[in-house]
């Protein structure tokens, strides 16, 4: 008895001492990673790092163009990927047949489409919305003369919306999931159709989810760096992109050419770890925004379904 | 005085008719209700709903399209005589002898006088680095779903998984630029190592990508475990880590092997971490710490230089072909396991 008691103790020691090692450590390498890039980063950053160009070969001035260039990709992609995602969520929570094989074919195809590598997509965009619809558009309206046909803000855009098309519906499934079911139950009662419950009371209840799903999206899109490579990102232009068929700037793709492409590293390096910190920053403020309007949202019907 | 006593009867007599209005406009409907059968949704419901359903597809067009799309550019690899006459499938995936060398051998050196795609030396990269990941971010990830669910009172379970969810949020390239400038210099100066760059640096990085996921779906699993499960071990005299290593984890096992399989499905595909930490040299050795090569890595660093529809372009998107469907294989098998687990748990959605 006394053994026993005795090893369950070691046994529970161990177990706690090492699973919460294994905590520790994972909260560790964010902690390292945030004060190395803060320490680094903060001193560089000023206002005229945030709104002035890159200058002498990237190694004085700022990022503002890279800044623009990211909020511009990041806006058509939302264009894009929201009412696609939205409406395959309602689609797939409001209207299928659970048990359907469409219904489990584009599940699993949702799914898939999360687990891509991001470098595939880049081929994609390059191998679909490049040479097929850019190429195929020149052909028939511009005489085959370059317009479309080439890396352009509006197809890395595009290619990143098909990434994170998964974050949005996934997001707003959850939120619909959290529409108690007497709302609709109510609605219908009414006497509103099927469409006019969804469109009047579910969305609108589930637009913090909604809302969710767009801010993951476009911390995404604001970092993923490997589907622009071949789509649209440049290393430097002197100009903004005002047209949907420039090439654009992109703060992920900034630090990449930053850490690995510049003739010189080391005076590259304050101005690099300040991108690093503006970047990071970013997806930060961004991710914790969308923690905070999906726990308020789990919160409010906390109480009310079944 | 006296406006004012003359003037409220009439508002009384303009309610009582507005009240008879009112009573007399619903009359009728009370009356006949036969007339308000639910009438037929508006034509443009049906185009609405029709619009979501064909909306919904573009999921299934999308994983369609992108196979499509990028198997279609890779496709000259077995049918151009052109490109045959650098490169096919055989001499891919075969030894070859080339001249100046000793022995067959499969070498990746598409930028030369004769180029050689061996494409062996990029997998066995990709294994190496996903190796080393795996290796780091299983234990931490499924040691701190454990510890999260099983030991954190509820106050810091509530601090810790959004900060673990935080780390999901760091971009790669961020992760990619940390290994590369400070996590790779540490472990240099602390392992005395002949290359900064290596597979072990690129790996460790890459496993701060996955242990997140691990962990968020491992700490799902664990949660899904029904409370009876735990209450019959105790009540047999079991200790809390018997329950815990014996009852509980075997239960969710199913849910952490899904999430093992969609952790390495993304530690195949990474590609801004490797591209920057692991050196990037073709190298087919059995030491961890020399520089490596990955499928992803070499398509993201050689795409850029490559001749529109030549030899190497079509090479390239083979590689991204073999790494999409590695990648969707695997993720199968960690989706089907999630099922397996929630039909066996009974959980519902």
């Amino acid at each position: 008895m006394i053994v026993r008691r005795w090893r369950g103790r070691v046994g529970d020691a161990a177990l706690v001492i090492s699973t919460g090692a294994a905590t520790l450590l994972v909260l560790l390498i964010l902690a390292i990673l945030v004060i190395d890039v803060v320490r680094g980063g903060s001193a560089r950053l000023s206002w005229g790092f945030l709104t002035k160009a890159p200058t002498e070969g990237m190694t004085a001035g700022g990022v503002f163009p890279a800044i623009f260039g990211t909020v511009a990709m990041v806006i058509l992609m939302t264009i894009a990927v929201v009412p696609a995602g939205v409406a395959t969520a309602i689609y797939l929570h409001e209207y299928a047949d659970r048990q359907a094989p469409l219904t489990r074919i584009i599940r699993i195809a949702v799914n898939n489409l999360a687990g891509v590598p991001s470098i595939v997509f880049g081929l994609f965009g390059l191998g679909f919305f490049i040479q097929f619809v850019g190429g195929g558009i020149d052909k028939v309206f511009f005489g085959g003369s370059k317009v479309l046909g080439q890396p352009a803000l509006l197809w890395a855009s595009l290619t990143m919306a098909v990434l994170t098309l998964p974050v949005v519906i996934v997001a707003t499934e959850e939120a619909l999931r959290s529409v108690p079911r007497e709302l609709r139950e109510a609605s219908l009662a009414l006497g509103a159709t099927k469409f006019q419950t969804v469109l009047n009371v579910v969305l609108p209840q589930a637009t913090p989810g909604i809302m969710t799903g767009t801010i993951l999206a476009i911390s995404r899109g604001a970092g993923e760096v490997a589907p622009i490579l071949f789509t649209g990102a440049a290393y430097y232009l002197p100009q903004l992109p005002w047209y949907p068929n420039s090439q654009f700037m992109h703060l992920g793709y900034h630090v990449y050419v930053l850490a690995t492409q510049s003739p010189d590293v080391d005076a590259a390096k304050p101005l690099l770890y300040s991108t690093v910190l503006v970047l990071l920053a970013v997806t930060f403020v961004l991710n914790l925004s969308a923690f905070v309007v999906r726990s308020r949202m789990r919160h409010r019907f906390a109480g009310a379904s079944s | 005085m006296k406006s004012d006593s003359l003037a409220k009867p009439q508002v009384h007599l303009q309610q009582r008719e507005l009240q008879d209005k009112v009573i007399a406009a619903s009359r009728p409907a009370a009356a006949a209700p036969a007339k308000h059968v639910r009438q037929p949704p508006p034509s443009w419901h049906i185009f609405a709903e029709g619009s979501l359903r064909i909306v919904a597809m573009s999921a299934i067009a999308a994983v369609i399209l992108i196979f499509a799309f990028v198997a279609k550019e890779a496709l000259p690899l077995l049918f151009s005589g052109s490109v045959h006459k650098e490169v096919t499938l055989r001499t891919m995936w075969t030894a070859q002898q080339w001249p100046g060398y000793d022995a067959a051998d499969h070498i990746w050196q598409p930028v030369s006088d004769i180029p050689k795609y061996g494409i062996w030396p990029l997998i066995f990269g990709t294994v190496k680095v996903s190796i080393v990941a795996m290796l780091v971010a299983v234990p931490l990830g499924v040691g701190a779903a454990v510890y999260v669910s099983q030991y954190a009172s509820r106050r810091m379970r509530e601090i810790i998984k959004p900060t673990i969810e935080l780390l999901a949020g760091v971009p790669s390239v961020v992760l990619g630029f940390f290994a590369l400038m400070v996590m790779a210099s540490w472990l240099q100066s602390w392992l005395g190592l002949e290359s900064r760059l290596n597979a072990l640096v690129a790996g460790i990085a890459l496993s701060f990508a996955i242990i997140p996921l691990i962990f968020t779906i491992s700490e799902e699993a664990l949660g899904a475990v029904p409370r009876s499960y735990v209450e019959a071990s105790t009540a047999l005299g079991a200790a809390r880590w018997q329950t815990i290593v014996r009852v509980l984890v075997p239960a969710a096992s199913p849910g952490i092997a899904a999430a093992v399989a969609l952790g390495l499905g993304r530690a195949v595909g990474e590609t801004m971490v490797v591209l920057m930490a692991s050196g990037n040299a073709a190298i087919t050795s059995l030491s961890f710490v020399e520089s490596v090569r990955t499928l992803s890595a070499t398509i993201a660093a050689e795409l850029a230089e490559v001749v529109f529809g030549g030899p190497h372009y079509t090479v390239l998107f083979y590689l991204g072909t073999v790494l999409f469907i590695t990648t969707f294989g695997i993720n199968l098998l960690g989706d089907y396991a999630i099922v397996r687990m929630k039909k066996s748990l009974g959980v519902s959605s």
